[in-house]
């Protein structure tokens, strides 16, 4: 999957896995997820709960309970190294060191019995070995950074005295403390208002040109994808169902799960005359106890085969579409969708 | 004024305050969650109210229907001011009154199956109604929600999120209700899965003649949905007006963020608008004062140094 | 939507039903089948449950299990050396030792079992009103149930004995009433936890009056932690128990209780350690059995707990 960029990759997932038990059985949350992403690159990864979009990462990052979490296969080769057997020790080195992430929801990711400066410069000491005073002056520069206002004076407040915004500001800033090769934002503008979320966005996007670093950007919000990403990758039932360059991707999708998707979204511009209803996706997300056999959206789509519903159909290139635009399908969507067109008129 | 004209709820300066208590417990000053909001909602319509966190959208949704009661103000439903109405003369008006809750996780009752859930409505309202009477009603409320009746005997963990909803919807509209204030009701469901209630939600209206109070941060999904909109700041309404003319000419500054931050699902737009925009914490916006009718039905909180 | 709080949460309550079609669904959370095998996952709790039902079933067939009449008197077996016929010894009067603690398991169990009932019933029913009426009930029962907790059960034991005479009834009086307060605090926590939850505030929105929701939703969803303080003030009433009897307000003699045996044994320790070893075993068993179950029970019941 690295051929199609050039160079090797700075990090490889290969066939990953991820299983929980539960007293109703194993959950099989992620089922044989590979990709690659390239440096300075910007992934954004696209789902709903259940789609494996967080789980994945988690798990590779070691960050998954085990038990009830179990990682029934697969490799993640970061610079080489596959992190999935690496030991403890050597894991904490690159989470939060080489790889930094953000998540949901800052006040639970935040220590509320440390000051704002304690929890950035912890990362600092532990990853660089800085001193305490070269650390607290980088922790300010950070916070400058992350354009807190007024930074310098508010290092020795707590978590409670920031707001929801600000909070994921520092967030960030203890996510970049070390110069991240890789940043991963999980959710991280689910919980906050639209205005903070557009701040937020246009401030990773700073960032990403001031320190150059890789960036897996997780979410539900196909708008927020659409102006970040290099790379779009769509995920369901712990599988990519799709994945390309963003503009592809939004203006040829391949998959009938992301035209559902795409087609879902009221127009913001678009009066409300002459609007008929929404064009939803029937059904629901399977039960991952019981995945289906074959294509996991196979339940849901109108234009789905016999064979989808048998046989899980690989992750290939997409005919006739931008080079490094994949998909997982055994019908031809353009096709299906050029004679409705016909059929219509 | 035809008759369809009189406003089915009517709600007049209505103000939320909650006592902050000084740190030694004595009495401090008030948070003035909601300040003096006016709306009227007509009969077949959606009233959205967006606004984002602590805004006080829930709690005009929560005083409205007398759950929190108002600190001040009135709101009149069908000609009755509710907060007049006694405990037991209010419980009897909720047969009007419903409300769709956010999160169908939290809204059911874990330990009630969820035909006994909706049964609920017509043990509290019809006692006239019997036992194999309320089971045929449930029945063909759960068929006109999309869910099958035979699952009326299972409970709350056995369904997803988004049929978890349509078995609140399902409650909501068994007594044939004339408003129901839905509080962000598909905030938590999947995006796959959120069309699907907007939907149900519009089919019933045009089915019932229903009238929605849409609290919502999903600006899109509000536009779609809502006839008319409001925009709450920090407590206040600082732009009213039908949909179109609220998304297409805003008018109040704040208003204009709001509609300014909303991602585009469209790459080289949402990268124009990005790039646009600030990483740095916007500058604050001056206060609104009164509401002034700008244009027919457009009503915005216009700063004093604006006013005509 | 994410974090693997609320990604595993959603993955696990998944649908039953996908387009209609009845997906088959392993097992359902939630249901008593669900419930037990939890709890046997447990092996400490499986301990727990065996240990209290070995108990209960000794003390309901006491009568076809002892080998002797626990009040019959041998003169022959007085502070006899555990032996074939005697297998636990006899005790100060030649009664046999493994009689009476067969025997004995009645009033130990029976104290747990009734005392417990006794402040659940008063203490349920207090609890709901407070935590959900507030205000001034919530105020004036809070009170009465401190006034309650400021006395310790000795001293309300040893006055019930004084004006009705010490019996094992009276010792169940005076342990129930003391942990009374216990399941009205319980029970006022859970509600006022609840009262909090959306669905409250949803059977509010129809039109529930008060005492429907205190009794319809909030009640049976706080059976399960009500259900485990009980049996861990079982565990809690037996040592009461043994202590009033051992202090001579519970079972008066001739009649069993573990208690009153070491109360006796005491005096015999050096020439007749069997008569102190076994009750003083019992009492540790029936305890331990009854703390092992309730800490399984509690984590069995807890959806979120899962194995």
């Amino acid at each position: 999957m690295a051929a199609e960029m050039g160079g090797a990759p700075l990090l490889e997932v290969r066939d990953l896995a991820v299983a929980f038990d539960t007293d109703g059985g194993a959950v099989h949350a992620v089922n044989g997820v590979s990709y690659a992403l390239r440096e300075g690159e910007t992934l954004g990864i696209v789902g709903e709960s259940g789609s494996g979009k967080s789980v994945h990462v988690l798990a590779m990052l070691g960050l998954i309970p085990r038990p009830p979490g179990r990682i029934t296969g697969g490799q993640v080769l970061f610079q080489g190294r596959d992190l999935l057997s690496l030991p403890e020790k050597a894991l904490r080195r690159v989470r939060g060191g080489e790889i930094g992430f953000v998540f949901q929801d800052p006040m639970s990711s935040l220590n509320p019995g440390m000051t704002v400066a304690a929890q950035i410069i912890e990362p600092l000491r532990i990853h660089l070995g800085l001193d305490r005073r070269a650390a607290r002056a980088r922790a300010r520069e950070l916070l400058d950074l992350v354009r807190i206002p007024n930074a310098a004076g508010r290092l020795d407040q707590y978590p409670h005295e920031f707001s929801g915004g600000q909070r994921q500001r520092v967030m960030i800033a203890v996510g970049i403390a070390c110069r991240p090769k890789i940043l991963i934002a999980d959710e991280a503008t689910t919980a906050l208002d639209v205005t903070v979320q557009a701040e937020i966005v246009a401030l990773v996007q700073d960032l990403k040109r001031e320190i150059g670093m890789a960036i897996i950007w997780i979410t539900h919000d196909l708008g927020v994808v659409a102006g970040i990403s290099d790379t779009v990758q769509v995920m369901y039932a712990g599988r990519i169902l799709e994945r390309g360059p963003v503009d592809d991707i939004f203006a040829d999708p391949r998959s009938a799960y992301t035209l559902g998707l795409l087609r879902s979204l009221p127009d913001l511009t678009r009066g409300r005359a002459g609007r008929g209803r929404l064009r939803q996706i029937e059904g629901a997300p399977p039960d991952m106890r019981v995945p289906p056999p074959g294509d996991p959206f196979a339940p849901r789509n109108a234009y789905a085969t016999a064979r989808c519903r048998s046989e899980m159909p690989p992750l290939v290139q997409a005919k006739g579409a931008a080079p490094g635009h994949l998909v997982a399908a055994w019908y031809d969507l353009p096709e299906i969708l050029s004679d409705e067109a016909e059929r219509a008129r | 004024m035809r008759a369809s004209d009189e406003p089915i709820i009517s709600v007049r300066n209505l103000s939320k305050h909650y006592p902050l208590r000084s740190w030694w417990g004595g009495k401090g000053s008030v948070f003035r969650a909601v300040e003096n909001v006016s709306f009227d909602i007509r009969p077949g319509e959606t009233l959205g109210l967006v606004g984002e966190s602590g805004s006080g959208k829930s709690t005009i949704g929560r005083a409205v229907t007398m759950l929190n009661p108002p600190t001040e103000g009135s709101v009149a439903f069908e000609g009755t001011n509710l907060s007049m109405l006694s405990a037991k003369a209010m419980r009897a008006k909720r047969a009007r009154i419903q409300t769709v809750f956010q999160d169908p996780y939290a809204a059911l009752n874990p330990r009630m199956s969820v035909g006994d859930y909706v049964s609920e409505a017509f043990k509290l309202h019809r006692p006239d109604m019997s036992r194999a009477e309320r089971r045929e009603a449930v029945a063909g409320l759960f068929e006109r929600v999309g869910l099958e009746p035979r699952f009326a005997g299972r409970f709350p963990h056995q369904f997803s999120g988004g049929q978890r909803q349509r078995v609140c919807i399902a409650r909501a509209i068994a007594l044939k209700p004339s408003f129901i204030v839905a509080d962000e009701p598909i905030a938590a469901l999947d995006v796959s899965i959120q069309a699907q209630v907007v939907n149900l939600l519009q089919d019933l209206q045009a089915e019932l003649g229903l009238s929605y109070l849409f609290i919502s941060h999903d600006l899109r999904m509000v536009r779609y949905l809502c006839h008319r909109v409001a925009v709450l700041w920090r407590g206040r309404i600082v732009e009213l007006a039908e949909s179109d003319a609220l998304y297409d000419d805003p008018r109040h500054p704040y208003t204009r963020r709001l509609l300014g931050a909303v991602p585009v699902p469209v790459p080289a737009v949402e990268r124009a608008r990005l790039a646009a925009e600030s990483a740095a914490p916007a500058s604050a916006i001056a206060e609104g004062g009164d509401l002034v009718e700008v244009a027919p039905g457009h009503w915005v909180a216009t700063p004093p140094e604006d006013r005509p | 939507m994410s974090g693997i709080d609320r990604d595993g949460a959603a993955l696990l309550p998944s649908p039953t039903v996908v387009e209609g079609r009845r997906v088959p669904l392993p097992r359902e959370p939630g249901t008593l089948r669900a419930f037990w095998r939890r709890l046997r996952a447990r092996r400490s709790a499986v301990v727990g449950l065996v240990i209290v039902v070995g108990l209960v079933l000794m003390a309901v067939f006491a009568a076809w299990i002892a080998p002797y009449d626990p009040t019959e008197t041998d003169w022959g077996a007085v502070r006899a050396a555990p032996s074939l016929a005697h297998p636990f010894g006899g005790d100060e009067v030649g009664r046999d030792v493994l009689a009476r603690i067969v025997y004995g398991a009645r009033a130990s169990l029976g104290a747990g079992l009734v005392s417990v009932a006794l402040a659940v019933s008063l203490g349920l029913p207090l609890g709901l009103v407070a935590g959900y009426a507030g205000g001034w009930v919530d105020g004036a029962i809070m009170r009465l149930t401190d006034a309650l907790l400021a006395i310790p059960f000795l001293i309300l034991a040893i006055a019930l004995a004084a004006f009705l005479g010490p019996s094992l009834t009276n010792a169940m009086v005076a342990i129930g009433l003391s942990a009374t307060s216990t399941f009205v605090r319980l029970t006022r926590a859970q509600v006022q936890a609840l009262a909090a939850e959306e669905f409250v505030e949803a059977a509010r929105s129809v039109g529930n009056p008060p005492w429907r929701i205190a009794l319809v939703h909030i009640l049976p969803n706080i059976v399960p932690a009500i259900l485990v303080q009980a049996t861990l003030t079982i565990a809690a009433a037996i040592i009461a128990e043994a202590s009033l009897s051992f202090l001579g307000l519970g079972q008066q003699p001739p009649e069993p209780s573990w208690g009153a045996m070491l109360n006796v044994a005491k005096n015999f320790l050096d020439q007749a350690p069997w008569m102190a070893i076994w009750p003083g075993l019992s009492i540790f068993l029936a305890v331990l059995g009854f703390n092992l179950f309730g800490d399984g029970l509690r984590d069995a019941l807890d959806p979120r707990g899962r194995t």
